[in-house]
């Protein structure tokens, strides 16, 4: 595919002007890496802070006397838990109890909410959501080109971040968010991310693109910040165990096995999905998502087959070096009982039989 | 540093080699080390083992991805970069001085002029990157 008709984010022009290496990523056409190197970044947003372009992420907007109903039918979680101001990992769910999708949800209001959706699901969940909203009374609107996301991640992302508002950062709780601004543009400024430290996650107009990316970066310097591409984005979710749609869980892979039973209500009312997973909580899971580290010299990789006892017994889901803890390690499905922590397995890479262990998770968790 | 230095021999498959006496020291060359991203893992063939132009003698690994590493010519392995055990990013740092791969016996000098030179090898880059 050419350049050409890659979708861009706003930002296209100063990824290039940082020397990011762009590539298409899901139709899209972004920084893999900047010049610093994925171990950089990586290690970078650990132990000071890095900055995203996260723009290629959808908005969809929820609102009405009914929003909530609905948004309570589509997903897993109980959003009806949300006062304003509050946000929650959430799984849009199909009648098999699998993903459509995995969100967050924020609510502005009672009958106002904003959810977060993966890039390549975008449009998927729109159509999903407007077919299952007609007998609700609710506005579902697809908003993700009025937006620029942006995600300051580490350590002292707070104090780079603090420097650009009056929002008193440090009182927004994790997973809160306020409505203010960030050097004087209208922003919603969450206390989310996927790095597995604390952060934010800012919404803001695309005009502003630039400006802003650029101030972060001016007044991150000091702080050691650095703009960070989407290797090391996938790095550090996978330390943190955070589930990347497309590898560790999709329309396949039900929201229990995705071992994410803490975002599956089932005594919440009905919503679509739930029967099954009810079920499936009944009878017991036949196999979960794991965290695995390599014993043996060499790197797993997505796709790799796992065996046991010589039986092909699953595929690994998302495998990788992992920068900060210098380990090699990934997540897969395994058969339930072979879930502990401490069972041995095999991966086999290009014909190599490389010996892994069921570790636990998250490998990585940052201290407090 | 030029990014392909004159004194170097140049494959499609983006090894470069050496010429020293009836041997020659083969690695990756700057493009590859960029194109790959940190380097963590190389997988090097023992010394005294032998290969004909074109085989697969190791495999190098980044953080996103992997590449198998062909030799430029035949020959036979007197020595292997012990160093890249322990320090793979060298292979980043100096793709063409201590991230060197192997050194391989020449078991035919001549192979050497059927490779790139340093322009041809970046005229092969540059029309790579206009597809």
């Amino acid at each position: 595919m050419s350049t050409e008709q890659l979708k861009k984010t706003a930002l296209n022009e100063a990824h290039r002007k940082l020397n990011g290496r762009m590539i298409d990523f899901g139709g899209w056409d972004m920084p893999v890496q900047y010049p610093a190197g994925t171990i950089v970044e990586h290690t970078t947003v650990r132990t000071a802070a890095g900055i995203f372009d996260v723009s290629h992420m959808g908005e969809i907007d929820i609102s009405g006397p009914q929003a909530l109903p609905l948004i309570q039918h589509l997903t897993s979680n109980d959003a009806a838990k949300l006062v304003d101001g509050q946000i929650q990992y959430s799984a849009l769910t199909y009648p098999e109890g699998t993903f459509v999708d995995d969100i967050l949800v924020h609510r502005f209001a009672a009958d106002h909410y904003f959810l977060c959706v993966n890039a390549s699901n975008t449009d998927k969940d729109y159509e999903w959501i407007q077919g299952k909203a007609s007998g609700f009374d609710a506005a579902v609107k697809n908003l993700s080109a009025n937006y620029t996301q942006l995600a300051i991640q580490g350590p002292k992302a707070l104090g780079v971040l603090q420097q650009l508002t009056d929002a008193d950062l440090s009182e927004i709780k994790y997973y809160w968010f306020v409505r203010d601004r960030v050097d004087g543009v209208p922003a919603i400024i969450a206390r989310t991310g996927y790095t597995g430290e604390d952060g934010f996650e800012i919404y803001f107009d695309p005009n502003e693109s630039e400006r802003i990316w650029n101030k972060i970066l001016e007044v991150g310097k000091s702080y050691g910040l650095i703009p960070c591409g989407l290797a090391a984005r996938n790095t550090l979710r996978l330390e943190a165990k955070m589930a990347l749609y497309g590898n560790d869980i999709d329309h396949t892979t039900t929201v229990l096995e995705a071992d994410l039973g803490w975002i599956c209500k089932l005594g919440k009312d009905d919503f679509i999905g739930r029967d099954r997973l009810a079920e499936q909580k009944e009878n017991g899971l036949t196999r979960k998502l794991i965290g695995f580290e390599v014993i043996d010299k060499g790197i797993a990789r997505d796709h790799c087959p796992i065996f046991i006892e010589g039986e092909e017994a699953g595929i690994v889901t998302s495998g990788s070096p992992a920068p900060f803890l210098k380990k090699n390690i990934g997540l897969a499905y395994l058969p339930i009982e072979q879930t502990a922590i401490g069972t041995h397995f095999e991966i086999d890479v290009r014909g190599r039989r490389l010996a892994a262990a069921v570790v636990q998770t998250p490998f990585y968790k940052r201290s407090k | 540093m030029a990014a392909y230095p004159d004194n170097l021999h140049y494959t499609k498959d983006h090894e470069w080699i050496r010429a020293e006496g009836d041997a020659g020291i083969v690695g990756i060359t700057d493009f590859a080390q960029e194109q790959l991203g940190d380097v963590v893992h190389v997988q090097l063939p023992r010394v005294g083992e032998k290969f004909s132009a074109h085989d697969t003698f190791g495999e190098v690994e980044s953080v996103k991805t992997f590449s198998e590493l062909y030799t430029p010519v035949s020959g036979e392995v007197v020595e292997v970069n012990e160093a890249l055990v322990d320090s793979p990013e060298l292979v980043n740092s100096s793709p063409y001085g201590d991230g060197w791969m192997i050194k391989i016996k020449l078991s035919d000098s001549g192979e050497l002029d059927r490779l790139l030179s340093a322009s041809e090898y970046e005229d092969f880059i540059e029309s790579q990157k206009e597809e």
